[in-house]
């Protein structure tokens, strides 16, 4: 558990976010507002509506056709649910998934793809396919077997390039879901360095089923649940991970950090 | 223990009748091979069959040269039409698949997939035939292309939604535009399959008989301009083997062992190529 460095500038400010699949709400008025340059965790049970919050926060949902949310999710104070730049958005904020789903091409055409299909020079492309890769702690590995394909790599490693992938479109956020799930402890242990790098220069949200990952990788944190009732996902307590883990303020987190459920 | 035994002799009973199910269903495959290949071996052996074009009865030295080009030209005509529309309608389809525009094309390609393909000939011969008053390789060749589209739609579609979801996401998720993505990173992905599908498509036009009878309608001379009316292999053993004279017959009977070979080789080529997708598919 790192100590807050003092409360940074919001990156994203969640207001009244509310999200539906069709006729079923999957959250509800979710209010709280992320850091900059920080790590902020998102935890909770199953089904709660982690990875919903997470995907409305670059657009994701979009692909869903039924898919609607409500509310604002305001970036540098633009409200993203409604931004009609959703390219721009999708840049600025870039994603890693729980499979690192690497491109069927070579490790330096999968960093080089975006860049290349934005139009950039190719001497920009290579310097940024070495930058990224450099600091997605994965150059070392690879830079004698840059035209080796990319699924060739371990799981970590592939996960790795996943996240370099990501920076090579100069990324402002990065949201993380499950990053680690399909990993092992070695591995898990280097994403996770690896965050604590990145947090000087990109604000991270990550969700994870490890609590033990977010109280050592967090900053801030985010308790979310699903209402017994209205089976939508509400965030049930948001603090500085330190607070949330040793003095949480609602029973229900108490009962979640302690493994009473979920 | 009585039980048992019975058990045993109730299930190799049961595996006696597969087995000769399964002869019963290969015997059909093996006698069409043989006569093909018994039949057709002897023009075949003759290099001048591939070389000549044809000669009347009583003349020797009789080929299907023209059939060969013919065919070669019609197909290769179809595919240049029905293969970049196909491959793009059915990313079209699989990729849009929620669009209501897209069920439209997915309806259309299955009513097409089923049309008689004679029906197809006739609608090729009103639409190219009757204005310009002749027939022509292209009249046959648009035809063949109409036959081929909802086969290299549909199997596009499969093949694309093979491609596991957290791919397009992950492509979407650096600020790709949609369209980007469904054709520089999700089809180069379902290549292998997108191939197969073109390569059936293929095979199955250069075995078609019906759609060319009244569009390219067969030619005695060797042709390679396809404003013209064209020979293909189907018809040149719909034709020969009509005639009353043994030599031509036989030749029916090459032309025959030609087309079987060249439509089990892009067959195999098209399943080599299919399994290469499926192990791709398993690493992503
Ligand atoms: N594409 C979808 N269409 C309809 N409902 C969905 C869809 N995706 C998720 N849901 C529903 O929304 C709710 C929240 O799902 P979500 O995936 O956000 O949960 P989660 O907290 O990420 O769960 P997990 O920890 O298992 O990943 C669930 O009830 C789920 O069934
Ligand atoms: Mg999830």
């Amino acid at each position: 558990m790192r100590a807050v460095l003092g409360a940074g500038d919001t990156k994203l400010k969640v207001e009244q976010l509310s999200f539906y699949y069709g006729k079923n709400q999957a959250l509800k008025d979710v209010s709280f507002e992320i850091p900059e340059r920080r790590i902020t965790a998102i935890i909770g049970p199953s089904g709660c509506g982690k990875s919903t919050l997470l995907r409305v926060f670059n657009r994701m949902y979009d692909l869903i056709p039924s898919a609607r949310a409500g509310g604002k999710v305001l970036l540098d104070g633009e409200d993203v649910v409604t931004t009609r730049k959703l390219l721009e958005l999708r840049q600025k904020v870039g994603m890693v998934f729980q499979r690192p789903s690497p491109f069927p091409m070579s490790i330096r055409d999968n960093v080089a793809f975006a860049p290349r299909l934005l139009g950039w020079s190719s001497s920009r492309v290579k310097e940024v396919v070495r930058q990224s890769l450099e600091r997605a702690a994965l150059w070392d590995e690879v830079n004698d077997r840059l035209e080796a394909p990319a699924t060739s790599l371990s799981g970590g490693q592939q996960q790795r390039l996943a996240i370099a992938r990501c920076l090579a479109v100069s990324p402002e956020v990065i949201l993380m879901d499950e990053p680690c799930s399909a990993l092992d402890p070695v591995a898990t242990l280097k994403i996770e360095d690896l965050m604590a790098e990145l947090m000087r220069d990109y604000t991270i949200v990550i969700v994870t089923h490890n609590m033990q990952q977010a109280a050592r990788v967090s900053d801030y944190t985010a308790f979310m649940l699903m209402n017994p009732e209205g089976r939508y996902g509400e965030l049930i307590e948001f603090a500085p991970t330190a607070n949330l883990f040793n003095q949480p303020q609602d029973q229900r987190t108490e009962a979640y950090i302690t493994g009473r459920f979920g | 223990m009585n039980r048992n035994v019975r058990r045993q002799f109730a299930s190799s009973i049961w595996l006696g009748v597969m087995y000769l199910l399964t002869v019963l269903a290969l015997i059909p495959l093996g006698l069409v091979l043989w006569f093909t290949v018994s039949k057709g071996l002897p023009s075949v052996l003759h290099p001048e069959f591939f070389t000549n074009s044809f000669r009347p009865f009583g003349i020797p030295g009789g080929g299907i040269a023209h059939a060969i080009v013919g065919t070669a030209i019609l197909v290769g005509l179809a595919s240049l039409m029905a293969i970049p529309i196909g491959i793009l309608g059915g990313v079209y389809v699989a990729e849009y698949a929620v669009d209501p525009w897209a069920s439209w094309v997915r309806l259309a390609s299955d009513v097409l997939v089923g049309t008689p393909s004679i029906a197809i000939g006739l609608f090729a011969y009103a639409l190219v035939v009757v204005p310009v008053h002749h027939f022509s390789g292209i009249a046959g060749s648009i035809a063949l292309a109409i036959l081929m589209l909802p086969i290299v739609i549909r199997t596009t579609e499969g093949a694309v939604a093979l491609i596991p979801n957290g791919l397009r996401e992950s492509g979407l998720a650096l600020g790709l535009p949609r369209w980007r993505v469904s054709l520089q990173l999700i089809l180069p992905t379902a290549a292998p399959g997108v191939i197969t599908g073109a390569l059936l498509a293929v095979a199955r036009a250069s075995g078609e008989t019906a759609p060319l009878l009244f569009t390219s309608l067969g030619n005695t001379l060797f042709k390679v301009d396809p404003t013209q009316a064209m020979q293909a292999l189907p018809l040149t053993i719909y034709q020969y083997a009509l005639l009353p004279y043994k030599s031509l017959q036989d030749q029916a009977w090459g032309a025959a062992l030609v087309l079987v070979v060249m439509v089990l080789g892009i067959n195999l080529l098209s399943r080599w190529v299919l399994r290469r997708q499926i192990r791709l598919a398993g690493q992503l």
